[in-house]
């Protein structure tokens, strides 16, 4: 096995690094202190990797490396800062969705695809859009809730823009 | 961890298939969703893999020459929302809509569905009822093989160890054809088939004449197209009785399996049940709307 320098620009930060071909996505973002990707189930069930690769949310354990070489990655982690978060971000929070806090990343990513494409979406499409992701506090009501509310903060502020 | 293996990066389809031809032993990887958790389980241990999922000559959906082409590394999210697959693959679309989960939608291959060879291929059912072929390439000469005959076993198919899937592609349905697509799982997301089914439905100008095509997947070594069932349909008119001996005989025929989702009695039954649910539902929707390819049933 040969190990090869590539590039991942994660969260607006370029970083060169010399990894292995069996790196996962997952595990070279939490080596490079990107730990707000969390590892869950390594198979895709979960979501608790999720993250998005040149726009799309995937699972961040089901992609080598190497594969997003050159790649755009945005986590959690860059969609917003204690100061000023994201609304998905605020609303987790003011709505009490955060409980032991280890899905709330990728749930985030999930619903941060989801009002991408859909700015005001219904409860069954909320739900859909999380299938994916799963919490074992099973908090989804509250996670819903916060989904419903960032939609509509979102909905707010591009009204007075 | 995932065990050590070599991984191949080719930049274009021919470097891919010169890779591919320098080997028997080199494993594609698309999307890897199913490879990977193999890998960490340590259910495969290849040596050499190589990565075809970002080859721009395997994207792409498109009409072509009364056929619609779809490339191997089209991702699930892709088809869920293409306009072409809306109009000629409808009833591939609604399958694609229950595929495993969002996040999973967005890497897994149409491609890599087929070629891991898998009963319960989500896809598989919907592409056997259109009648869909799937190409294969190796470095020198390219080869169309019916998606019937591709499967051979679990996990089993007749690509050759130097070939690849790339591309699958179907003939444009005449009009008046409506499909459904129907998965029995566990729960709504990340659930393995236990059974899934597809049926379309043809019909001409005169109710009394109509072709029904029939396919099933998880509930045998491979999807598989109900023949005998197709045949007593076959040429219509589809009455209750008929269609309630059609679903029957779609249960005897079929040689059910067993297995930690479900036993073969249970999906007999289940076959029963949904062939004749599903062709009522079509039969019923196709009279009232006879020539409107997008009125599928949505289940």
């Amino acid at each position: 096995m040969k190990a090869k320098a590539i590039t991942l620009n994660v969260n607006g930060r370029r970083h060169q690094v010399t990894l292995f071909p069996n790196v996962t996505l997952l595990e070279a973002l939490r080596d490079l202190s990107y730990t707000d990707v969390k590892n869950g189930c390594e198979k895709g069930d979960c979501g608790a990797c999720a993250v998005e690769l040149n726009g799309k949310v995937i699972n961040s354990c089901l992609v080598l490396a190497w594969q997003a070489d050159g790649a755009q990655i945005l986590t959690n982690a860059g969609l917003g800062t204690m100061e000023s978060p994201h609304p998905l971000q605020e609303a987790f929070a003011d709505a009490g969705a955060v409980q032991c806090g280890y899905c709330s990343s990728g749930m985030i990513m999930a619903a941060k695809a989801l009002l991408d494409e859909n700015p005001n979406p219904s409860e069954t499409e909320i739900r859909e859009a999380i299938s994916g992701n799963l919490c074992r506090c099973t908090g989804y009501t509250q996670i819903v809730n916060a989904v419903q509310m960032a939609a509509e903060k979102m909905m707010q502020q591009r009204a007075q823009e | 961890m995932l065990p050590e293996f070599e991984l191949l990066m080719p930049r274009t389809l021919p470097e891919a298939l010169e890779m591919m031809n320098e080997s028997s032993r080199v494993i594609p990887l698309a999307g890897g969703t199913s490879l990977l958790v193999d890998l960490r389980g340590r259910i495969s241990r290849p040596q050499m893999l190589i990565n075809i999922g970002g080859l721009d000559e395997l994207r792409g959906v498109r009409v072509e020459e009364g056929y619609v082409v779809v490339g191997s590394a089209v991702t699930i999210a892709d088809l869920k929302h293409n306009v072409l697959i809306a109009k000629h693959g409808q009833v591939l679309q609604q399958a694609t809509r229950v595929f495993a989960n969002p996040l999973v939608r967005n890497r897994a291959t149409i491609g890599g569905n087929l070629a891991y060879g898998s009963p319960a291929a989500d896809a598989a059912p919907p592409l056997l009822v259109l009648d869909a072929e799937v190409e294969l390439t190796c470095k020198d000469a390219k080869r169309t093989v019916p998606l019937k005959e591709f499967i051979t076993g679990v996990r089993e198919t007749v690509r050759h160890p130097r070939e690849l899937v790339t591309a699958i592609r179907w003939p444009i349905l005449p009009e008046g054809s409506v499909g459904v697509f129907h998965k029995l799982g566990l729960r709504k997301a990340d659930a393995i088939s236990v059974l899934s089914i597809a049926v379309m439905l043809h019909r001409k100008n005169t109710e009394d004449y109509a072709q029904v095509r029939i396919a099933l997947g998880a509930v045998a070594p491979t999807p598989i197209r109900v023949t005998p069932a197709e045949e007593l349909l076959s040429g219509g008119p589809l009455t209750p009785e008929v269609i309630a001996r059609a679903a029957q005989l779609a249960s005897e025929s079929t040689h059910a399996i067993s297995d930690i989702r479900g036993s073969a009695a249970y999906r007999k039954r289940v076959i029963t049940a949904l062939v004749k649910r599903l062709l009522t539902n079509l039969a019923e929707g196709t009279k009232e709307k006879k020539h409107n390819e997008s009125e599928g049933y949505h289940s």
